[in-house]
């Protein structure tokens, strides 16, 4: 289970959360929604321990890690995968030593187990044989699979998405989906996926949460939300743009 | 101290106490011998092996330039038999060290906080973090040891390569005579020459890495930032080499005569 409570956090005079709480069981798949530079991906951060809150608190499992150093956050940190919005493949490596990293750093395998366990989460994400390639060689739909490889690898607890299909054309975008729901259902992880992508909203999260100015405003099952009739809610989920605004 | 804050003075002093803050942790995990071998290796490939030739170059040209220098002096006073010794000893104390490490910082200093600072900005060292991996574990010290391996070999290079060219300029080119120009070398080189030498190639292969990681570590967004952390880590690193060098120099020296070395 993962937990905010009264989140709060600024970069200089610039508040970007202000006191958010959110509640996410384990098993779930959530969705967090809202605007580009609206502080989702920064929300992201703070549930794995990347950045740490000017106040609130951060709860993974009942543990309270906002106030951790980098090294007891090793720990907690072994509960999650986390695929990142540009993939963050380590460039200088191959596929093969990318998804193997976390197996290598903290689990005692022999080579033949590790390449076994590598070719096994590359066939989950529809990438097999490509052990070899460098990073440089995949397109953008290639580097988010081997991330998400990358991620499950060691079957955590928890599996973080940031905005796993920007930039992707709609097919692409729709086997990141599926593969987002193939990773929740095999490995029964809990997912926690940041987007602003409707599709994607609607068919891999069982709770949508809604942040807006600056906490979350709305949440609810997928249905519920996207049949809400709050002139928020229904902006953005219809994707109306407010011309009086300057924040595009 | 809040009346620092905001100065550069402060900003200053707070640089140097995040690098002595990534010194320390960088030490501690070093002595749990955590990192990989292989890792090691690499980086020493690299920042040694790699850097030998400019390394040679620079003190083959500086061996021979100060011989000749040295030389037309001391002609002046009929003492060019001693122009070898001059040049082993400011090779093997001073100009071999320092020389390599302005080298080093140049090339590999520079490298280290490129590459880091790129995996920064493409979220690659928080990829780091999310696999329970610290980045001090992972990418500081084995680059932090090999440069501290790597520089002393590098220095000795410079040191014989320098000496050897400054013999065959003197010797060959300038006809200094060559039994007693190598019989003053001999007697007027010391134990503790090289000995301060290599102590002093250690410490700024550390301040090569340290700085390197650090400003690679905490660079800035983009490519403007990479760009700033690596001209940074150079400046930095070659200043930082300048002024310790002269304060290792009286510390040493005052050293080697209290130990009779």
């Amino acid at each position: 289970m993962i937990e905010t409570r009264e989140l709060k956090k600024s970069f200089g005079p610039q508040l970007i959360l202000d006191g958010v709480n959110l509640r996410i069981e384990s098993g779930e798949s959530a969705v967090i929604i809202g605007r580009s530079g609206g502080g989702k991906s920064v929300l992201l951060k703070h549930l794995i321990g990347l950045l740490q809150p000017d106040s609130g608190e951060v709860l993974v499992d009942g543990e309270s890690i906002g106030r951790m150093n980098e090294r007891q956050l090793l720990r907690v940190r072994r509960k999650f995968g986390m695929v990142f919005q540009g993939a963050a493949l380590f460039d200088s490596m191959t596929v093969a030593e990318n998804v193997a990293f976390g197996l290598r750093r903290h689990e005692n395998l022999t080579e033949a187990e590790i390449a076994r366990r590598v070719a096994a989460a590359l066939e989950m994400v529809d990438l097999p044989g490509t052990e070899e390639k460098k990073p440089a060689e995949l397109s953008g739909g290639m580097r988010k699979r081997v991330g998400l490889a990358r991620a499950i690898i060691y079957e955590p607890q928890f599996v973080l998405y940031d905005e796993p299909t920007t930039g992707l054309d709609p097919i692409v975008s729709d086997s990141i989906d599926k593969l987002i729901i193939r990773v929740r259902d095999r490995l029964k992880v809990t997912s926690v996926v940041v987007t602003h992508d409707m599709r994607t909203a609607r068919r891999v999260g069982n709770h949508v949460l809604l942040l807006h100015e600056k906490k979350i405003y709305a949440h609810g099952t997928p249905e519920e939300m996207f049949a809400s009739q709050d002139p928020v809610v229904r902006q953005f989920i219809d994707g109306v743009a407010d011309l009086k605004e300057t924040h595009f | 101290m809040n009346f620092l804050a905001g100065t550069w003075i402060g900003e200053w002093l707070a640089g140097l106490g995040r690098i002595a803050l990534l010194a320390r942790d960088a030490i501690a995990s070093a002595l749990t011998f955590k990192f990989s071998r292989r890792d090691l290796l690499h980086h020493i490939y690299f920042i040694g092996v790699k850097s030998q030739s400019v390394v040679l170059v620079t003190g083959a040209f500086t061996g021979m330039v100060l011989a000749a220098q040295t030389y037309y002096q001391f002609h002046k006073v009929k003492m060019d038999t001693a122009t070898l010794a001059v040049v082993s000893v400011s090779m093997c104390s001073e100009l071999g060290p320092v020389l390599t490490a302005l080298m080093v910082a140049g090339r590999v200093g520079a490298a280290i906080a490129a590459e880091l600072g790129t995996m920064r900005v493409t979220e690659q060292i928080d990829a780091l973090r999310t696999l329970a991996t610290h980045p001090v574990d992972y990418l500081v010290v084995p680059r932090l040891i090999a440069s501290t391996i790597a520089l002393p070999l590098l220095t000795i290079e410079s040191m014989c390569i320098g000496i050897g060219a400054s013999y065959v300029v003197g010797v060959f080119l300038l006809g200094i005579d060559p039994a007693y120009s190598w019989y003053d070398m001999l007697k007027y080189s010391h134990d503790s020459d090289v000995l301060i030498g290599l102590v002093k190639s250690v410490i700024y292969g550390g301040i090569i890495a340290l700085i390197g990681c650090y400003k690679g570590l905490s660079c800035g967004t983009g490519a403007e930032g990479v760009g700033r952390a690596t001209t940074e880590a150079v400046v930095y690193s070659s200043i930082t080499i300048l002024v310790t060098n002269f304060f290792l120099t009286l510390a040493l020296e005052q050293l080697c005569v209290l130990l009779g070395i």
